[in-house]
């Protein structure tokens, strides 16, 4: 046996790590078959369509090279968009998008990877495939297959999509890449996460906190530097993405920035993923404690151990958010006086008493819309339908508990928690607008109470997801066309021009613009008493139909 | 039929019915399990054995028949009665943050609390660290956290529903399983094991339900079930068997002489209440050697399990 392993060549008992590539691609394509279109599409066609509405709302070029000015001049706006780097049709999407984008390409990316590689691990699937002939570093390679497509589809169709609309090829182009770009190196950089974490969700949780890091630095860079090219921009990959300049003089040179650090971090995923075992971490799981605390005797002790992080997570999510925008309001308020489209705009959709008020008011509303997405997704979705599809609610319905029990535990999160990030954001917001304008005593009770006038709406939201759970378990996932329905109504509705039928479906219509309009108790109490009604019948389709 | 029967059963079930869709999983099924017995509910794969146990959870809702448990109703009474039933699935899902020790302890106050000295009596003998969180245990660590809250709860648990609780579990765990559950009948509690694990059901089982395509097809205990089967007999006659190719119930006859001499070699198997005449026969030709051999437990279930895949073979032709 010895005698013939030597006389082999080298080359027939080398390993063959790559062995099974395509068969895992293959696998993941087919399992991503509506995630990656969807993904695509939805943000390469918003890109693309952008120009559309700058178009309609700054039709001159002084105009748009009024916006570009007053922009450029207001830290605030620099720190959350980046500077305008040309005044045409197309620096304004790049302005707009090449920060933002870059970010939503970036969780496209690190949700494709995660999927295939370390969830793949922890739910023990991989082994059963890498026990066939498949090679060491097939599976990252597959999913980091998986991601530069998709990235590629994404950075082609916006090319394409701008082109068509009469943008100029080589910005357009330059776009593409730099959202692309800033999505494959994130791949990479997940890749990494999914070695050194033992969960799917801690890798998860620290790619997305490298992401918000990046954000981070990029917006004190621009915050900190009027114009151009801040030395802490470079510092972060969401600012190469705005420093690629798209229409505004391209420096191609900065996808060979893209292109090394990919290199980088591809090259370290693969020396960690060659020196751990399968389903082993270079961060070791704690042990946790022997006897279960008293909290957790019941369902509801249950789900607020279950739950407790997403909802911390969340408060601190709206309270920098509503710090950020009441940083901004007095200088966005400044900003919008001084062109009278954008103020009839603001006007239209937010509120009649004033720009700063109105500004206020949409801050509100987004932070209302943005709610659904916790109490109807993050809770009801993935955690109440998780439980029982996973079959961790069949043990404990099994003991003692009743089924209404179990389902109003997390829906107490749902509800309650939706007025704990709510009263968060509101508390943020008011407090750091009201010092920017020297009256935090006055100005935080109305603020709070306008983010807090949203909780009817994304109760109703939450009590219609209630009823597709009780009703009609298996459309649960349809819970997020709802919601995003409603925040595409709320968002895209009033500059399409909608007729007021389309836009009263949705329960944030209803809603009076506070602070600053007249609020009477009626629309609030027909969206509570509907929220009510849903979650009743919702709760006696729970307690009717078989569970599992 | 049995003293057993005549006391209240546990578990009594009668037509029961249940479809998912076009599928019927469940098609007229009977089940009596009598207070204080370990009772084995057996069936091949797909023959509603889950179901069945998740009606008797008021997980699923019945299409038809009626269920009872300890007198009262799996689906109206569900909280009331699961205050007094422990269950182990098949296949334990733990929430991968919490530690084990969490979820026994949470698995037991959802049920009226844990026996804590008999926690720690059994976390030790199971050797199950309690300290590790729910994603990094083993298949057959897994069951375990669920078999030990089952075997610790407290006195008012009654009726263990077992859903194949020892895959995964090696030998030794599984000779702990085995000692447990004879310490829960001396308790005086009821056991539904339901598994494939046929020497398992052999050593604990007083009776056993076999059903097959959602209905129920034998039932009664080992001893009853191995009367309606046939015993092989292989035997050494001094002279030529007499008639026994006529008598009733022997089949597969095969005799040949045994060369230099003149007995005979006889195998043949017999339905048992009829191995009394063989018996009788066979001493009329002078038995020299007799070897008789109960029908196993495998031979049992191959035989129900067998006729399911004939059945279905007629089906689809």
């Amino acid at each position: 046996m010895t005698a013939v392993t030597a006389a082999l060549p080298a080359r027939a008992t080398r390993p063959r790590h790559l062995a099974g590539t395509g068969a895992l691609l293959r696998l993941a394509l087919r399992r991503d078959r509506l995630l990656i279109p969807a993904w695509v599409l939805a943000l390469g066609l918003s890109v693309a369509g952008m120009g559309a509405s700058f178009e309609a709302v700054y039709d001159t070029a002084a105009q748009r090279a009024g916006l570009a000015a007053s922009m450029n001049h207001n830290g605030s706006m620099r720190a959350l968009y980046g500077p305008v780097f040309s005044d045409s049709v197309g620096g304004l999407v790049a302005w707009r998008m090449a920060g933002f984008g870059a970010v939503l390409a970036a969780v496209m990316s690190l949700l494709i990877v995660v999927r295939h590689t370390r969830e793949e691990e922890e739910t023990g699937r991989q082994e059963l495939l890498s026990a066939a002939m498949v090679g060491r570093r097939a599976p990252l390679t597959a999913a980091l297959l998986t991601a530069l497509l998709a990235n590629a589809l994404l950075a082609a169709l916006i090319a394409g999509g701008s082109v068509l609309s009469g943008r100029p090829a080589a910005g357009s182009l330059a776009l593409g890449l730099a959202l692309g770009g800033t999505g494959t190196l994130f791949a990479a950089l997940t890749a990494v996460a999914a070695q050194l974490t033992e969960s799917a969700r801690l890798a998860k949780g620290l790619t997305g906190s490298v992401l918000g890091l990046a954000f981070a630095v990029r917006a004190a860079g621009d915050a900190a530097t009027a114009g151009s090219g801040s030395p802490l921009t470079w510092a972060s990959p969401i600012g190469w993405s705005e420093n690629l300049r798209p229409y505004a003089g391209e420096r191609w040179w900065i996808l060979l920035l893209f292109l090394a650090a990919t290199a980088l971090a591809a090259s370290a995923a693969y020396v960690l993923t060659a020196r751990r075992d399968l389903g082993m971490s270079f961060l070791p799981a704690r042990p946790g404690p022997a006897v279960a605390p008293r909290s957790l005797s019941g369902p509801f002790g249950l789900a607020w151990r279950l739950q407790r992080t997403t909802l911390l997570g969340w408060t601190g999510g709206f309270l920098g958010a509503g710090a950020l925008f009441g940083g901004i309001a007095k200088g966005a308020a400044d900003l919008v006086g001084g062109n009278r489209q954008t103020r009839e705009i603001v006007e239209r959709m937010g509120g009649q008493q004033g720009l700063t008020e109105a500004f206020l008011a949409t801050m509100t509303g987004l932070l209302g819309m943005v709610a659904a997405l916790y109490a109807a997704g993050a809770v009801l979705r993935l955690r109440l339908r998780g439980e029982e599809t996973g079959e961790r609610a069949e043990p404990v319905l099994a003991g003692a508990v009743g089924r209404l029990r179990w389902a109003g535990s997390h829906l107490a999160l749902a509800y309650g928690g939706t007025v704990v990030i709510l009263a968060a954001g509101g508390l943020a917001l008011g407090l750091t607008y009201g010092l920017s304008v020297d009256d935090p005593g006055g100005q935080l009770g109305p603020v709070l109470a306008a983010a807090l006038s949203q909780v009817p709406a994304v109760w109703t939201l939450t009590g219609l997801a209630v009823l597709v759970f009780g009703l009609l378990p298996k459309a649960t996932p349809a819970v997020w066309a709802l919601v995003g329905g409603c925040l595409a109504l709320g968002w895209l509705g009033p500059s399409l021009k909608l007729p007021a039928w389309a836009m009263n479906l949705s329960p944030y219509s209803h809603l009076p613009k506070l602070p600053g309009a007249d609020a009477t108790a009626a629309p609030f109490l027909w969206l509570l008493a509907l929220s009510a009604l849903f979650a009743a019948v919702g709760l006696a389709g729970v307690r009717r139909r078989d569970l599992g | 039929m049995t003293t057993a029967m005549t006391s209240a059963p546990a578990i009594r079930v009668d037509g029961l019915h249940k479809s998912f869709g076009r599928t019927h999983a469940l098609d007229g099924l009977d089940l009596r399990v009598a207070a204080g017995e370990v009772h084995g509910f057996l069936g091949p794969n797909g023959a509603g054995k889950s179901t069945t146990l998740r009606v008797l959870l008021g997980l699923l809702r019945a299409d038809g028949g009626t269920a009872r448990l300890l007198g009262k109703d799996p689906w109206q009474d569900a909280v009331e009665l699961h205050r007094r039933i422990a269950y182990v699935p098949g296949d334990v899902t733990l929430w991968r943050n919490l530690s084990g020790g969490e979820v026994i302890d949470l698995y037991g106050r959802l049920r009226g609390g844990l026996d804590a000295a008999r926690r720690a009596e059994l976390l030790e003998r199971f050797e199950l660290d309690p300290t590790k969180k729910g994603r990094t245990y083993s298949k057959g660590n897994r069951q375990k956290v669920a078999l030990v809250a089952a075997f610790a709860s407290a006195p008012e648990v009654e009726l263990l529903i077992l859903d194949e609780p020892t895959s995964g579990l090696d030998p030794l765990m599984e000779e702990v399983f085995q000692s447990c559950v004879a310490e829960e009948r001396d308790r005086g509690r009821t056991v539904l094991l339901s598994s494939h694990v046929l020497s398992e059901v052999e050593a604990l089982c007083d009776r056993v339900s076999i059903i097959r395509k959602g209905r129920t097809v034998e039932s009664g205990s080992l001893g009853e079930l191995r009367h309606l089967t046939r015993t092989s007999v292989t035997a050494e006659l001094t002279g030529p068997p007499n008639g026994l190719a006529t008598l009733p119930g022997v089949h597969g006859l095969s005799s040949r002489p045994l060369p230099g001499s003149q007995g005979h070699r006889v195998r043949l198997q017999v339905d048992t209440d009829k191995l009394d005449a063989v018996l009788r026969s066979l001493g009329t030709s002078g038995v020299r050697s007799l070897i008789s051999t109960p029908p196993t437990l495998e031979e049992l279930f191959l035989r129900h399990y067998q006729d399911d895949a004939h059945a279905d073979g007629a089906v689809a032709r």
